[in-house]
């Protein structure tokens, strides 16, 4: 026993003979940090970097140059929470979120209960609906123009001749909330589908079956078999769903109302584009940015918090 | 080992002349970023190759770096980085963030310091003065300027037994009301008219035509503190009137853009549509089913001598920060684009504004207006009298933001939430809020 641990190139294996499971050791102390440190440089540079721009700008006024900037306190906060229209906005965007959270989830829960039980083409059924997910935000958001728009929109033109319904978003709130909803809900439905046809997959068939053989009904079998077992993927996809409706969001609100008529779709993550972005105004929206960024986190803290809690893992 | 020391050092010396020597000869490059794409952008490539062509001293290179709003981020973000280029094209909304930035070279400066003496009389001085600071002095090159016009659906106007309207002298507000009112009730079309760009035709443009102030200290020209005056009797009046003239359908509300207005007309919804007088190109290539025509902007009865109405469109901007030798060539490149030719070419490759009187007048000699009667009539709107202190612009900062305001404001009296009065009541109190704040960056 010359050497009571093989080297291999610096790693040293540990054998136990007895039960033959292998441990690796490494020995060096700076290798690990090296392998990690392309990570963290990605993440300083790109999250944590602008995250600190972002806070520092946001108690700063100034120009778009950075020629003229003054430290101010809190007060670009303050001008936000004391504009009547900002607080409107985080109604709308509370509003707004909670709709597609909504509409998509139910939606996709329900085709992916369908398409479970599909017999025949399943595979291509899946994949079908798998698709709209490809679509990009922006585009969704065009698309459902070409249906919606009151001047061009084929599906509002019939509505409007055929039907009679008096379908303006242009000009009327309510009608352009519903129509960026529609559009937001639509592209999350087929992302909602894949997580729920695959966690139906996981539920063995034959606890269903024997709920059916005790006489339960379809709906109560759904609801008292499948939602528990279902609810891991239920809660990721509610986080992810309220993540989305709050951020990307942003393309269909862009292509189809710009935030209107008279600021009725107005989204948080749109006037920080607008007042930044468009209107120049830094310090503003920084501040906007970091109220965005601190109600998300909340969000998802409290669902971490109370929602998981009621969550079952174990299968 | 010496004469080794010695024979490097001659070396590098000789390759460091001769790399001088090239340095010399190659052109200095100047760098211009626009947002002009498509048709535009190929006519912008040209009016830069002709410049290169012209001369070796210099290369401009433009590239397009995406929309207005685009275009400026990237300028802002370059000048941060200090990579700013030498030109920047700018909207006419962003002229107030532009002026006070700090980053920029003023353009009679530029034209002053490279030995230039231009007449600038001799421009057409609605299109200047948009881009004067109170004393007068040009801060930056007019580039693509357009005015709002009123186009008008022809077979409409026959079908309902209505004349034509004259090319020179407006027809009064009351008179649009009469034709849209036919219009309707004779059921050759569902609506009246219809508008882009709302707070720019009915509100910007209808205060400079009728000299209402927009704003104090003269549309804010001579001072950062002014403040918003659009809930005057008369703005509130014209808003109140297309109200009724919604309610009764002579006015068909189509977006705060120009896309959802410019379908309705097409579309045949409306036999009115008011819009920038750039649309002409767009309309020759997409309307095939009917005749229209252009006609300038109503104007109140009221108003005898109706002002000249302003413009819309960007501007050159020249960033600081560059060589001297540089500035030479931005100054012969600017110098260029003015040349008769040149904006010849320009207007009419995109029905922008031709920026020299000169240009004016040899377009009227070839006889350019007879064939193309269409685009004389912005350019005699804007002319028609020499712009008043009201009339030049407006030079207000948050001015886009404002612009929303007065949009969103807008749209809740079209969908009556608010009373005109009250709606620019509170657009006057948001603009002003917005004001402050941008007065209080450069105290």
């Amino acid at each position: 026993m010359g050497n009571a641990f093989p080297v291999y190139g610096g790693k040293r294996c540990f054998v136990n003979s007895e039960t033959m499971i292998k441990r690796s050791v490494f020995s060096s102390r700076t290798l690990p940090y090296l392998l990690i440190l392309p990570q963290i440089v990605v993440t300083l540079t790109f999250f944590y970097w602008p995250a600190v721009q972002g806070l520092i700008q946001s108690v700063m006024r100034s120009d778009p140059f950075g020629q003229h900037s003054t430290f101010i306190w809190f007060s670009n906060f303050v001008t936000l929470f004391t504009d009547p229209l900002y607080l409107k906005s985080i109604g709308i965007t509370l509003f707004f979120s909670m709709s597609v959270a909504t509409v998509s989830i139910s939606t996709g829960l329900f085709i992916a209960t369908m398409a479970n039980r599909a017999l025949k083409a399943k595979a291509v059924v899946r994949t079908l609906l798998i698709w709209p997910y490809a679509v990009a935000p922006a585009i969704s958001g065009i698309l459902w123009l070409f249906l919606l728009h009151p001047s061009y929109g084929v599906v509002a033109l019939a509505i409007k001749r055929w039907f009679g319904v008096d379908w303006n978003p242009v000009l009327r709130g309510s009608d352009a909330m519903f129509m960026i909803i529609m559009a937001s809900a639509w592209k999350q439905i087929s992302y909602n589908f894949v997580f729920f046809i695959a966690g139906l997959q996981a539920i063995p068939k034959s606890l269903i079956e024997a709920a059916a053989i005790d006489g339960a009904s379809p709906f109560r079998r759904f609801w008292t078999i499948t939602v528990p077992l279902l609810s891991p993927t239920l809660f990721f996809v509610t986080v992810m769903n309220i993540i989305y409706s709050f951020f990307e969001t942003f393309g269909v609100v862009h292509m189809m109302t710009q935030g209107g008529p008279g600021g009725a779709t107005n989204i948080l993550v749109y006037k920080v584009y607008q007042d930044g972005f468009i209107g120049l105004n830094m310090g503003g929206s920084a501040a906007q940015s970091i109220v965005l960024m601190t109600l998300i986190i909340g969000v998802t803290l409290f669902q971490f918090k109370y929602v998981e809690k009621k969550v079952q893992y174990a299968g | 080992m010496k004469v080794r020391k010695l024979l490097m050092i001659i070396a590098v010396a000789a390759s460091l002349v001769f790399l001088a020597g090239q340095v010399m000869a190659e052109p200095i490059t100047i760098n211009w970023w626009h947002a002009m794409k498509g048709a535009r952008g190929k006519v912008a490539d040209n009016m830069i190759k002709a410049f290169n062509d012209s001369q070796s001293d210099y290369v401009v290179v433009g590239t397009y770096k995406g929309n207005y709003d685009e275009t400026i981020n990237a300028g802002v973000a370059a000048y941060r980085a200090k990579k700013q280029p030498h030109i920047l094209q700018a909207f006419e909304v962003g002229t107030q963030t532009m002026m006070l930035s700090g980053a920029i070279k003023p353009v009679y400066k530029l034209m002053k310091e490279a030995g230039y003496n231009i007449n600038w009389k001799g421009y057409l001085q609605p299109v200047l003065s948009y881009y004067m600071n109170a004393n007068g002095d040009l801060m930056s090159m007019p580039f693509n300027s357009s005015t709002p016009v009123m186009y008008y659906n022809v077979d409409l106007f026959k079908k309902a037994g209505i004349p034509m309207l004259d090319k020179t002298k407006p027809v009064t507000w009351d008179k649009l009301g009469e034709i849209t009112a036919k219009l309707v009730k004779s059921g050759v079309v569902p609506y009246g008219m219809v508008t882009g760009w709302q707070s720019w035709t009915q509100v910007e443009n209808y205060s400079a035509i009728h000299n209402i102030a927009f704003a104090s200290k003269a549309n804010g020209y001579e001072g950062l503190d002014c403040e918003l005056l659009i809930n005057n009797p008369k703005v509130v009046g014209h808003i109140a009137m297309l109200k009724d003239w919604f309610d009764d359908k002579r006015f068909l509300y189509g977006g705060q853009k120009y896309q959802g207005p410019k379908a309705e007309f097409i579309a045949q919804n409306a036999g009115v549509y008011i819009d920038s007088i750039s649309g002409i190109a767009k309309l020759k290539k997409a309307v095939k089913d009917f005749k229209w025509d252009v006609a300038p902007m109503p104007v109140e009865s009221w108003m005898k001598n109706p002002q000249n109405s302003i413009i819309g469109g960007a501007s050159l901007w020249v960033f600081k920060g560059h060589d001297k030798k540089d500035y030479k060539g931005v100054a012969a490149f600017l110098k260029h684009l003015a040349k008769p030719e040149m904006q010849i070419y320009w207007h009419k490759q995109t029905g922008y504004f031709p920026i020299t009187l000169a240009a004016y007048e040899q377009l009227k000699k070839e006889g350019y207006y007879k064939e193309q009667p269409y685009q004389e009539v912005g350019i005699k709107e804007l002319t028609r009298r020499t712009p008043t202190k009201i009339s030049r612009g407006l030079r207000l900062g948050y001015f886009i933001q404002i612009r929303n305001i007065i949009n969103e404001e807008m749209e809740l009296v079209w969908n009556g939430t608010k009373t005109p009065q009250a709606a620019m009541d509170n657009a006057v109190k948001r603009s002003n809020k917005q004001l402050r704040e941008f007065e209080k960056i450069y105290k």
